[in-house]
This record gives C-alpha cells, sequence and structure tokens, in this order.
C-alpha cells in the first residue's frame, strides 16, 4: 500500500526495448532506444527513440538559435565575464525595442534588432512545435487534444508578443527575455494599467490556473489511493468499472456529494488547463487597446467596493491644485 | 508487513495513537519551521514593525523597519547641543559690521553670527573645526578654500528649503546636520551613471544591473538622472478607463517604478505609507502623505538645479564624480531609511538665521 504513496514510482516498468507503433514515417525516429533506471523512477524505463521529422529539427534550430542569441547577448551586457553572466544572470535580459521604432521591422541590432531576431526564430519554434505536435497525434491516430491545448499556451505567449504589440503600435509592448525582467515588466505592465487585478479575465485566468492545481491534486490523489486496486488503469475502467473506480467515486460522493467519471476528470482538467491562458490571453489583449484603467473599470462597473474615506488630511494632487 | 514487525502504517490502523505517534519528532519539527521560516526567510519579529493606517480589509499596512529606525536614534542621539539664539539688543553690531565679506548672514548680530558658525562646525567638519572652510592663516574673509564657497551656497539652500519647501519640511525645518550628521560629505549622494560603451551585442537599455539606486531590483537605474534632474513626466497611468492621454508605456512605467523603489527604500517605507493598495493613481483615497512627496520630489529637482549641479566647477577633482560632475541630492540624503529624517525631531528651534534668507527675515521681523 505505502509504495504508492511515494514521490517516485516504486516499480521499475520495463520491458524489451521497441521502436513503437509501425506508421508510414518510421525512417524520422531518431536515437538507439536504452532502458534507464532514473527514467523507469518517473515512467516507463525505455528512452527513445524520439521522432524527429522536419518540424522537430525546425523545432530544435529555432529554439537553439533563439535562446543563443538572448545568452550572448547577456554575455557581452557583462563584458564575456562568464562569472560575472552567472552572478547576475537573474537580472540580465534582452531587451525589445524602445517605442520610438514603433512596429518598425529595421531596428538597429543593438537596440532591439538582436530581440526582434530571437523572437523571429520564437515565433518559427512555437509554430513549428505545434506542428509536430498535432502531426504526431494524426500520425497515431490519437485525437489532436494535447495540440490544442499547447496551442491555448501559445494564444498567451503570442497576445503578450505580436497581437497586443501589434494593436499598441509599437514592439515595445513586447516583453523582455530575462528572469527579473520580465517580472518587473508584469509589475509594470500592471501598475500602468491601473491594477491587472480588477481585470476580470485576469480573475478567471487565477481561477482556472488554481483550479488546475486543485483538480490535478485531487485526481492524482485519487488514483494513488486506489492504485494497489489497479485504479491507475483509467481507461479500462472508463468502460468496465472495478473495484478501483467504485470505491474512488464513492469516496468524493460521500466527501462532496457527487463525482467525475473515469473520463469527465480528464474533461475538468484539460479544460481547467486550456482556459487558463485563454481568458489570460483574453485579458491582456483588452489592456491597453480597449480598458486603459481597470481599477477604474471595475468602479464603473460596481465591481470595486467603495470604502470609508479615514485619512485626515484628505490628500490632494498637487498638480490638480495648479502646481507644476 | 509481517505479524512479528508490523510496518508503520500497519501501527497506525490498528494500533492506539498513543503507541505510535512520533510526538516528539513532530513537535520538534514544528518548532523548528516556525522558528526558522519567522526569523529567517520572514524575518519579521527582527526587522519590520506593521501598523494598520486604513480601512481594515484594504492591506493600508505601515512597515517600519528596525534597523533604519535604529540607525536614525543614533543620529538623533547625536544631534549637537544647541544654545537658544542670543537676543537682539539695540546698539548691537551686525556680522556685516564686524567681519569682512559676510554675504548672507550679515544681517544677524554678530555674536547670533558666531554661534551659527560653531554650530556649522559641529555639524559640518567637528574634527577640523574652522579651518576646514577658512583655512589656517586666520584670514576668515578670504573665500579661497572651495569648501567655503560650497557652504555659503548650502546655508543659502537651507533657507531656501525652509521657506518655500514648507509644504515638504513642514515646520520642522532643515538644518546642515539634517544632511551632514557630523561628517564633510553627506552620507547618501549621488553622481550621474558612467555611460555604457554601444557594441555589436549586449543592449541594456539602462536597466537589467543590480544597481543600489533601485534596490538592487533589475529596473532602470538611471532615474535620479530623469527625474531629479531633469522633469520627466512621473505619471503614467490613464485618468480614464477606455482612453489614455498619458503617451507612456510600459518601459516608461519602469522607470516610475525605480524612482518610486528608491523612495521607498530612502523612506523605508512601503507603498501603502503614499498610495493606497487599489489604485497607484487616485489621490483622495490614500494617505496625505503622497502630497508631501510629490513636493520633495520637486524640491529635490530644484536644489539639484539650483544650487547642488551649479557648484561644480567649485569642487576639486577628487569631489566629483565619474563622469566629473557635482554631488546631489535625493530623498535619501535626508531620510536615510525613515520616513521623518532624524524621527522629525525640529531642527530649527534654535536656528532662525536658518529659517528663511534676509529680506524675508527682515520683512518677518518688522
Amino acid at each position: 500500500m505505502a509504495e504508492y504513496q511515494n514521490i517516485f514510482t516504486a516499480v521499475q516498468a520495463r520491458g524489451p526495448l521497441e521502436m513503437g507503433a509501425h506508421s508510414t514515417d518510421m525512417e524520422y525516429r531518431a536515437g538507439k532506444p536504452f532502458l534507464s533506471w532514473l527514467v523507469g523512477k518517473i515512467g516507463y524505463a525505455q528512452f527513445g527513440p524520439i521522432h524527429l521529422g522536419y518540424m522537430g529539427v525546425l523545432t530544435i534550430v529555432s529554439f537553439t538559435l533563439w535562446l543563443n542569441i538572448i545568452g550572448l547577448n547577456m554575455l557581452a551586457s557583462v563584458g564575456w565575464d562568464p562569472i560575472e553572466f552567472i552572478r547576475q544572470l537573474f537580472w540580465l535580459s534582452l531587451e525589445p525595442p524602445n517605442a520610438k521604432y514603433g512596429l518598425s521591422l529595421f531596428i538597429p541590432l543593438n537596440e532591439g534588432g538582436w530581440y526582434m531576431i530571437a523572437s523571429f526564430f520564437f515565433l518559427i519554434g512555437l509554430i513549428s512545435f505545434w506542428i509536430r505536435v498535432y502531426q504526431r497525434a494524426l500520425a497515431l491516430g490519437m485525437g489532436t487534444h494535447v495540440a490544442w491545448g499547447i496551442a491555448a499556451g501559445f494564444w498567451l505567449i503570442l497576445v503578450l508578443g505580436l497581437f497586443r504589440p501589434i494593436a499598441m503600435g509599437s514592439w515595445a509592448e513586447m516583453v523582455p527575455y530575462g528572469i527579473f525582467p520580465h517580472l518587473d515588466w508584469t509589475t509594470a505592465f500592471s501598475l500602468k494599467y491601473g491594477n491587472l487585478f480588477y481585470n476580470p479575465f485576469h480573475a478567471l485566468s487565477i481561477t482556472f490556473l488554481y483550479g488546475s492545481a486543485l483538480l490535478f491534486a485531487m485526481h492524482g490523489g485519487t488514483i494513488l489511493a486506489v492504485g494497489h486496486l489497479g485504479g491507475e488503469r483509467e481507461i479500462d475502467q472508463i468502460v468496465d468499472r472495478g473495484t478501483a473506480t467504485e470505491r474512488a467515486a464513492l469516496f468524493w460522493r460521500w466527501t462532496m456529494g457527487f463525482n467525475a467519471s473515469m473520463e469527465s476528470i480528464h474533461r475538468w482538467a484539460w479544460w481547467f488547463a486550456v482556459l487558463t491562458p485563454i481568458t489570460g490571453g483574453i485579458g491582456i489583449l483588452l489592456t491597453g487597446t480597449v480598458v486603459d484603467n481597470w481599477y477604474l473599470w471595475a468602479v464603473e462597473h460596481s465591481y470595486a467596493p467603495t470604502y470609508p474615506q479615514v485619512y485626515d488630511p484628505i490628500a490632494v494632487d498637487p498638480a490638480a491644485m495648479g502646481g507644476n | 508487513m509481517s505479524e512479528e514487525n508490523p510496518g508503520f502504517w500497519e501501527r497506525a490502523t490498528k494500533q492506539p495513537f498513543i503507541e505510535w505517534f512520533p510526538t516528539k519528532i513532530v513537535v520538534i519539527t514544528l518548532v523548528g519551521f516556525v522558528i526558522a521560516f519567522a526569523y529567517g526567510p520572514l524575518g519579521l519579529p527582527l526587522k519590520s514593525e506593521k501598523t494598520q493606517v486604513g480601512f481594515r480589509g484594504t492591506g493600508m499596512v505601515e512597515l517600519t523597519e528596525r534597523g533604519a529606525y535604529k540607525a536614525v536614534l543614533a543620529s538623533v542621539e547625536a544631534i549637537p547641543e544647541s544654545d537658544e539664539p542670543i537676543e537682539f539688543v539695540e546698539g548691537d553690531q551686525l556680522a556685516s559690521e564686524v567681519y569682512e565679506n559676510v554675504q548672507v548672514l550679515g544681517h544677524i548680530s554678530a555674536d547670533n553670527f558666531n554661534r551659527v558658525m560653531a554650530a556649522i562646525t559641529e555639524w559640518v567638519a567637528p574634527e577640523e573645526g574652522c579651518a576646514y572652510c577658512h583655512g589656517e592663516d586666520g584670514n576668515f574673509a578670504s573665500d579661497d578654500l572651495y569648501t567655503k564657497v560650497v557652504s555659503r551656497r548650502m546655508i543659502q539652500m537651507t533657507q531656501t528649503v525652509n521657506s518655500q519647501w514648507q509644504d515638504h519640511v513642514k515646520q520642522t525645518g532643515v538644518t546642515c546636520y539634517t544632511c551632514h550628521r557630523g561628517q564633510n560629505v553627506p552620507g547618501a549622494i549621488w553622481f550621474d551613471e558612467t555611460p555604457v560603451q554601444a557594441g555589436m551585442l549586449g543592449w541594456r537599455n539602462g536597466q537589467n544591473v543590480s544597481s543600489p539606486r533601485v534596490a538592487s531590483a533589475s529596473l532602470p537605474s538611471g532615474v535620479f538622472e530623469k527625474y531629479l534632474v531633469g522633469d520627466a513626466n512621473i505619471r503614467v497611468i490613464s485618468g480614464q478607463t477606455n482612453s489614455d492621454a498619458t503617451g507612456m508605456n510600459i518601459k516608461d512605467t519602469e522607470h516610475t517604478f525605480g524612482l518610486m523603489i528608491h523612495m521607498s527604500t530612502s523612506l523605508g517605507v512601503n507603498c501603502a505609507n503614499c498610495h493606497n493598495t487599489r489604485s497607484m493613481n487616485v489621490w483622495e483615497q490614500g494617505p496625505p502623505q503622497r502630497t508631501t512627496a510629490w513636493y520633495g520630489i520637486r524640491m529635490v529637482r530644484e536644489l539639484n538645479n539650483a544650487y547642488l549641479n551649479p557648484l561644480q566647477p567649485v569642487y576639486p577633482p577628487h569631489r566629483l564624480g565619474p563622469t566629473g560632475d557635482a554631488p546631489k541630492a535625493n530623498c535619501a540624503t535626508c531620510h536615510r531609511g525613515v520616513n521623518k529624517p532624524l524621527m522629525g525631531t525640529p531642527m530649527l528651534v534654535n536656528y532662525p538665521e536658518l529659517a528663511a534668507p534676509a529680506p524675508q527675515q527682515q520683512a518677518m521681523a518688522n
């Protein structure tokens, strides 16, 4: 019983090495498969082969170029000093061009040009990665749920880095490629547009994000809890409910009145996960284009409450009083 | 899990609670966690005090940093003793009648002039004494030393602050000690940043370094040059729901953010000291300190442009910054980590001479 409550899988799932189901594009499978104890700790113990294909190669090349343009610019910004690069890594960034260049595609390399080139490769990488995931699903006769889930995430990325900047008329709206810098950007975004917490789509996105975590924990916990009864064989149990399903279902019906089915819990999870970036992206796209001050929007729509004035004296804006 | 040697979970399900529960380990672990977190990563009991200042539930909490508080308390205790002004009696000689080349304080009595001079020595050059400005040769009228020329201008600056910027310094006022605290050069000054050589790669756009100016954030660090010398627009938030006439973008916001972080660390306060937690740009729902701070920014800007920067040619090279600029002031120059410099100790009580420039003082006396 106890082994199913551990972080790592206690049973090494090992079988004879296999190349996977036969399909027309066998030749794109790269690498000789091997068994790995470490991989077996977190999943099935076989590693490889990987399906590369044109899209896989394009993805790797694009993301590698994107990452290296960022990395080399960061390294240059500390005078090519590897020690300083590591020491300041969290502060370093590749910055988008300033607003004076608008939506121009001819930007000096060292004033955002590199950023635009890196972003171009990032875009190619995203698209080719998505096509690859979509094609792999079709090749295996699967549904394309994973591809559309990834597309939802890419929607948010593209709203931040492409659609909204175009709507705002400036590449300066794009997010810097750096660890602290992108966090500062996020705070500045909220500050600029009058507190993003009053953006209802932001609220929805957080709801789905936290909901995803909750559902993931509930589902994972439930299945592990009936693992010793074969509960992890979920797909079988969609059509042939065994004692594991019965117990898992009854557990939640006793606890909260109703239970998801073996199939519907995955719909719950997929929709919560997918709606997180979809709603978030809508919220970002509306910001600065349709709504410029979310606090005022919330006041106008009776979404932000009014609190009693408690300060004495009441603060006045000296600029409004004729100050300079 | 055999019968002879049952495992932990087996015992936990079958034996009485007291038999198997590892009370000691759990209690020790919990206490350890609480102590480690409270004093370690959170550091709250040691570092700061919190006070509710706004309506309940709005998160309007003011923080007081204990470290800065203690340091300033020491500065307050070190304020030199001061004598009351000597009453002007008919027939007393004026400073300008007794001494040569008294340009700023010539209108006060010689006795009071000497008292103020002695106080300035205590405030600025307690170790070097009069010679720091007046030299060793006994010619007190000479303007040969740069320190004297700077001091004269600083007295005028102090008078300006106390008479024209009461919106910021209120009746508390400032003296030389507010910034100098017994040192020749105030402890918190700033110089222009050295411009970065541009190459083919590695553009930083004036940010993304761990700059102490902005509390080691990766925010733009050139905020003193931009706002405390230049008068760039600080306001970035639109006052309209569906339109934006500010012309400011997210990058501009990062600059404003950087200035605000400087103010926050200089005063040892959080955002809620001036702003309400819900909307940064709404004035009437926030604390009145914001108005004081607004005047403070304008005051520092005037002091840098009218008094500190123009002294650049007067200074010897070792007093200048890396780009050859004069030392300048920001919020930290006076505040030093607390919201009221020197805990709000009234500085002007015994120094009416520093409260206003000469003509104004005479006008008040009449």
